[in-house]
């Protein structure tokens, strides 16, 4: 199952990556030869087989929901690119130019 | 450099004082660190400051743990409480923890010494060291080839002695593949032994820390400081954790040991198989009963891993977003453009890589195919390993198929240096402990790993096998000359 340039140009948008032009052409290259690397797999027959989520199997770990306020509230702020006051701060979600 | 037990009572005969022996290590990192670049960063001022207080706990009596005044290097995805913990990454280049990992946690409390971060390929994500945006780490053995990776930097800190003892972290080989290529001791933990808690994220379901050493016994007494149940983490064991080193006996008389015959195949370096053959009937002398064992799946581990590992990749690393901490591009229009290109100058070529090979893997219409079919092929390989360890207590092959290449081999091809990962994959995807020892060199001189695999939770029989193993031969005894 090769991946074409254009492909590879949706897939960079969802992961949230802007890619130059040489970085979509060599990337669309490489994953293709990954991807049939791939098609090893459908030698198996895994049709009646349960999928492995977790390595060791654990049962549901829950705990009480209680509040537990973080004691270097300060630090966690101080570590963001930009903060104003108590909150983290971005630019502008919504493009006035279009 | 002293064994820590050698350490340990050097330091209670006040024969040599905590704070002399991180002198020791700082000095001996600052004249090698130019040629072998294991460190991103030497934190001398908070050795001397743990050493000082090891030194104030013996002048008044106290009984002092194994660890307490030992130098050893973290690998720099573990979070050190305002210590940069970068990940080898621009992304992180400028963060620093407000909290310490469990690991880190409990080695302050054992009372070690941290002499510095070490290296690694960014986000853990490489067999070379080769992708950490820093710097390039040496082989101690040879300056011109790879360390290994992605724990790079803690081998060939350990290897060259600039530390006692390290902490790293695999999630496909990244201890066990570098242990070999530097001639030392690595060691994989049981999934979920070791609190994942602190741990900069990979791929959640397969990354465990675990001890890098330069003998069994060293390696022992860090995973009894490290190893036990966390709350803050939702896959930890809650199981008893015993003394590893009890299990540190030189006998393998009626002990089991399959030979996993599927690794001994096309690929393999004709000195390594020699090597590991040696090996194997070493144990044979031993006492050990030898067993050939198929495990048929086993090769398809490199292609389910390469689906799942940067599946949970590209969803662990889409925090990294610019708002919360790390790098943030300064001039971005609007958020889209903030994230998207914060991100791509953040984040290197082959994390950029996986994060594509995971959300494509994990997009509409494609995750039957890629995801949820490695799952499967992940239960397959399980239980070639359950059916192996109906019949043998230890499963041995080699840790990596060659011994270290020479820094720029592989890093034009990918998919190359995935298939380095071969033998050491398949223990991660079962969860299972693995362990690489020095078990001979190459005739260029370079070392070569036994990997010795045992059964969930049972570090015990992995630790025996690989204490007689050592005890029978001096591979562990020689160094490189740096």
């Amino acid at each position: 199952m090769a991946i074409d340039r254009e492909q590879v140009h949706k897939v960079a948008h969802l992961a949230r990556l802007e890619l130059t032009a040489a970085e979509e052409e060599q990337f669309t290259s490489q994953l293709s030869s990954i991807l049939d690397y791939f098609e090893q797999l459908s030698e198996l027959d895994v049709q009646d087989v349960q999928p492995t989520t977790r390595a060791i199997d654990v049962s549901n770990v829950t705990r009480a929901d209680q509040l537990k306020p973080y004691p270097n509230r300060e630090e966690i702020l101080d570590s963001a690119p930009d903060r104003d006051g108590e909150f983290f701060k971005v630019p502008k979600i919504i493009n006035t130019s279009e | 450099m002293a064994s820590i037990r050698e350490l340990h009572h050097q330091l209670i005969n006040k024969e040599r004082s905590a704070v002399e022996v991180a002198q020791e290590a700082i000095a001996r990192i600052q004249t090698l660190e130019p040629k072998l670049h294991s460190f991103l960063q030497v934190t001398a001022e908070v050795a001397l400051q743990q050493a000082q207080q090891v030194d104030a706990r013996i002048a008044a009596g106290e009984e002092l743990g194994l660890l307490a005044g030992i130098p050893v290097g973290i690998k720099d995805n573990i979070c050190t409480k305002g210590v940069l913990t970068t990940c080898a990454s621009r992304i992180l280049e400028n963060f620093v923890p407000p909290y310490d990992a469990t690991v880190s946690q409990k080695l302050i409390d054992a009372g070690a010494v941290m002499v510095g971060k070490t290296n690694l390929d960014e986000f853990a994500m490489g067999g070379s060291t080769e992708t950490s945006a820093f710097q390039l780490t040496a082989n101690p053995w040879d300056l011109e080839r790879v360390p290994g990776g992605s724990s790079g930097g803690s081998a060939a800190a350990v290897a060259a002695e600039e530390c006692v003892v390290s902490l790293g972290s695999d999630t496909g080989g990244s201890i066990r593949q570098p242990a070999s290529f530097c001639g030392i001791v690595g060691m994989k933990p049981t999934y979920g032994l070791v609190s994942r808690y602190g741990l900069v994220a990979f791929a959640s379901s397969l990354d465990q820390i675990g001890p890098f050493a330069r003998s069994v016994e060293d390696a022992a007494v860090l995973l009894n400081a490290i190893a036990g149940y966390d709350p803050m983490d939702s896959t930890s064991l809650k199981v008893e954790i015993p003394d590893y080193t009890q299990f540190l006996v030189p006998d393998l008389n009626g002990k089991k040991v399959g030979v996993i015959t599927e690794t001994f195949g096309e690929g393999l370096d004709s000195e390594v198989e020699k090597a590991v053959r040696q090996a194997i009937q070493q144990l044979k002398d031993l006492g050990a009963e030898i067993q050939e064992i198929s495990c048929p799946r086993f090769r398809y581990g490199i292609a389910a891993y390469y689906i799942i590992a940067p599946s949970e990749a590209s969803a662990n690393l889409a925090r990294y977003d610019g708002v919360k901490y790390g790098k943030r591009i300064e001039d971005a229009e609007n958020l889209m453009e903030m994230y998207t290109r914060t991100r791509a100058e953040g984040f290197g070529a082959e994390v950029k890589r996986r994060i594509m090979i995971g959300t494509y893997a994990l997009s509409a219409g494609y995750y039957d195919a890629y995801y949820l079919k490695a799952q499967k092929v992940r239960t397959l390989i399980k239980q070639d390993f359950e059916a192996a360890f109906g019949k043998v207590d230890v499963l041995v092959c080699p840790t990596a198929p060659t011994p270290a290449f020479k820094a720029g081999d592989k890093s034009a091809d990918p998919l190359s240096m995935y298939l380095i990962d071969l033998m050491t994959i398949p223990v991660n995807l079962a969860g299972l402990p693995g362990m690489s020892v020095p078990c001979g060199f190459s005739s260029e001189g370079l070392p070569i790993g036994l990997q010795i695999i045992g059964n969930v939770l049972r570090e015990d029989q992995v630790f025996q096998a690989a204490y007689a193993y050592e005890q029978a031969t001096d591979w562990h005894t020689r160094s490189p000359h740096v």
